[in-house]
């Protein structure tokens, strides 16, 4: 019984947590926009050690990103976003708030898959205006003007007042950063008025969204060799830049999740097992404990029949109840568990009612030899047994 | 080889122009306990026929193997030689469906141990021969409570086994045993663990059921019990020792109990 308990509560967590990291992952992938590829600057091929790191290199400029966007040399490609990211402390009268302003075009909205909450996002004019306006995110309109409607409001940063046209939709947090905490400026203004220097032309990545699923590996290649013939490189192992693609993150992730997945089937295929054991035992122990209320009932005119079943029923009921109980045990922990470990559970009710099912099974299954055996003794043996 | 005396009845019988087929038909019956090493014969070649509405008393000292013949006839047991036939069938032919069946519609048994569940009432005990007999509930329970009647428990039909005396639990076996109207009535020490008076009363009871013409079997240590009897066989080491009609039989009754098998076979007291 308890076997079965824990079996069924593992398999309930188990496939919850599977459900759980997937649907964590999925969510954070769909999080950086769909169709998705990210350049980023430096390369990850061991021979670019003159280049240093990934992404330490600022290789990439407003100018590559410009380049991308055009629809003759890339056909593919839907739209471009560069991003050129700073870490800055947003000034509102006595509010002071450190977050990241993302320098960007007006096509970063559909890239990233976002929306707005209210007002409007930067546009072609802002850019070109080098205008001080910001789109922010949810988070920190609440740090900079509490309840109050964001829009229309100013902040300063570095000395330059920003008017507030738009706050984003909440869309939570990925692994690494809080998608409803920054504020997105025209990336002009960010170059040329909260950066400046050298690095101002210089973009942290560039976002490409292609034109559609399909044509994803078509905008891959395109922007390799748009890059690749700007940059002067003539072997594509020797670039610059790397380019990876939602479709590869997606993939890394799932297969991940799914080693995860089968680890964690096999952990609770085992407790399954183990209660099932244990519901054999229990039938076996009860057998032997009733052989003379078996006899007696055989004496009083019980067909084999009727014994086999009164015990498949009792098996049935054993399941049951520890299927019922084990599924209380793992929606429970399902709510428990998150407090202590950094993971999403996901209860699926297809979990849960497969999890019964199968305690029902192994009571079946393993309530039948035990009672063949009972219904087996001839009814004077089983009365005399003492 | 086996015992011409306790034959008699039955070649006797054969000629009776009252009965047909004989309700009970044990020839050269043995029953071989392998323990081990060692094998007890329980039975040792018995021959006996009882007769439809016959009231016989089985009487032997502890151990002589009365119970396994009760078992042998109410077909709870299996024998190792001989032939059984019961009411003209063999019941080595037939098979564990037909035998519930003969248990259940034919035979109310009364064990020397009662059996009764422990976790069910009185009167759940009572109506578990007529859950295999396909009662309805309802039935189930009026039919109890009238058999627990009869026994003089109707006051206790909601006790469990444990909240009663040993004697109320006898007398509860024998409810259970009459509850289905079995033709065939066997009882194993029914009167064991009764007072006087509570052994007066369950001996009524046989006499009445007996007077419905039911054919009573009874195993028993007490002459006075033996004595209600019409017929007193006695067994010793798994042979039957005699087999006589009682000393009042011919005296009190007309000839339907009177099976002439009156030989009086050796000394067994
Ligand atoms: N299951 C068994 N295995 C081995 N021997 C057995 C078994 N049952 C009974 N015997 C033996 O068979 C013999 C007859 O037993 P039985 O129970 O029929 O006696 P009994 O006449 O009913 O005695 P009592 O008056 O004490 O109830 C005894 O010697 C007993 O030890
Ligand atoms: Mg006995």
């Amino acid at each position: 019984m308890l076997g079965i308990l824990i079996g069924i509560a593992a398999v309930i967590l188990t496939a919850g947590l599977g459900l759980g990291s997937q649907q964590q992952v999925g969510a954070q992938i769909s999080a950086l926009g769909s169709n998705l590829l990210i350049v980023s600057p430096g390369s990850t091929t061991s021979t670019a050690g003159i280049r240093g790191g990934f992404g330490s290199a600022s290789t990439l400029t407003t100018a590559d990103a410009a380049a991308l966007a055009s629809k003759v040399a890339a056909p593919d490609i839907g739209a471009v976003a560069g991003v050129k990211t700073t870490s800055l402390s947003l000034t509102n009268g006595s509010t002071n708030w450190t977050t990241s302003v993302v320098g960007t075009s007006e096509s970063w909205l559909t890239v990233r898959s976002r929306t707005l909450a209210g007002g409007r996002f930067i546009t072609a004019a802002d850019n070109a205006d080098q205008a001080p306006v910001a789109v922010i995110g949810s988070s920190t309109a609440t740090q900079l003007y509490g309840s109050t409607d964001a829009v229309g409001q100013t902040f300063t940063a570095n000395g330059i007042e920003f008017t507030v046209v738009g706050v984003l939709a909440t869309a939570g947090s990925d692994s690494t950063t809080n998608l409803d905490d920054q504020a997105i400026v025209p990336i002009s203004t960010e170059a040329n008025r909260l950066v400046g220097g050298t690095s101002k032309n210089s973009v942290s990545t560039i976002y490409i969204q292609a034109a559609s699923a399909g044509q994803l590996s078509a905008a891959d290649q395109e922007a390799t060799s748009l890059l690749l013939q700007l940059h002067n490189i003539s072997a594509s192992s020797s670039a610059d830049f790397t380019i990876s693609s939602q479709e590869a993150l997606l993939s890394t992730a799932t297969s991940v999740s799914k080693t995860l997945t089968v680890l964690l089937t096999g952990i609770a295929a085992l407790s399954l097992l183990v209660g099932g054991i244990g519901v054999m035992n229990i039938m076996l122990v009860s057998v032997s404990e009733r052989t003379r209320e078996i006899g007696l009932r055989k004496a009083l005119g019980a067909p084999p029949g009727a014994i086999r079943r009164q015990f498949l029923v009792e098996a049935t009921i054993l399941g049951l109840a520890g299927g019922l109980l084990g599924a209380a045990l793992g929606i429970a922990g399902a709510k428990v568990l998150p407090h202590f470990i950094s993971t999403v559970l996901v209860v699926s009710p297809l979990a849960v009612g497969g999890s019964i099912a199968i305690a029902v099974a192994i009571g079946v299954i393993f309530g039948v030899y035990p009672a063949a055996r009972a219904a087996r003794l001839a009814p004077i043996d089983a009365l005399r047994s003492e | 080889m086996h015992a011409a005396p306790t034959s008699a009845p039955r070649g006797v019988g054969v000629g009776d122009p009252t009965d047909s087929v004989p309700v009970i038909d044990l020839h050269g019956v043995a029953k071989i306990y392998a323990t081990g090493a060692l094998s007890v014969r329980a039975l040792d070649g018995v021959t006996l026929r009882i007769d439809e509405g016959e009231y016989v008393a089985i009487m032997g000292p502890s151990g002589s193997g009365k119970s396994t013949l009760m078992h042998i006839i109410g077909c709870l047991d299996v024998l190792s030689e001989g032939a059984y036939h019961l009411a003209g069938e063999d019941v080595s032919e037939l098979d564990e469906v037909d035998l519930a069946q003969i248990r259940n519609r034919r035979i109310g048994f009364v064990f020397q141990q009662f059996h009764l569940l422990p976790s069910l009432t009185a009167w759940k005990n009572v109506e578990l021969p007529m859950i295999y007999a396909g009662l309805s509930k309802g039935a189930r329970r009026a039919k109890a409570i009238e058999a627990l009647r009869r026994v003089g428990l109707d006051d206790r039909v909601d006790h469990k086994p444990g909240e009663l005396s040993g004697g109320q639990q006898q007398r509860v076996a024998v409810a259970r045993a009459l509850v289905g109207d079995p033709a065939l009535i066997l009882a194993d020490e029914p009167t064991g663990n009764l007072d006087s008076t509570a052994t007066e009363d369950a001996l009524g009871l046989f006499d009445e059921l007996h007077d419905q013409g039911r054919t009573i079997v009874l195993i028993t240590h007490e002459l006075e019990v033996a004595e209600r009897a019409r017929r007193i066989v006695r067994v010793r080491d798994g042979r039957i020792t005699s087999d006589s009609a009682h000393p009042d039989v011919g005296r009190d009754l007309v000839p339907v109990g009177a099976r002439p098998g009156a030989h009086q076979a050796g000394a067994g007291t």
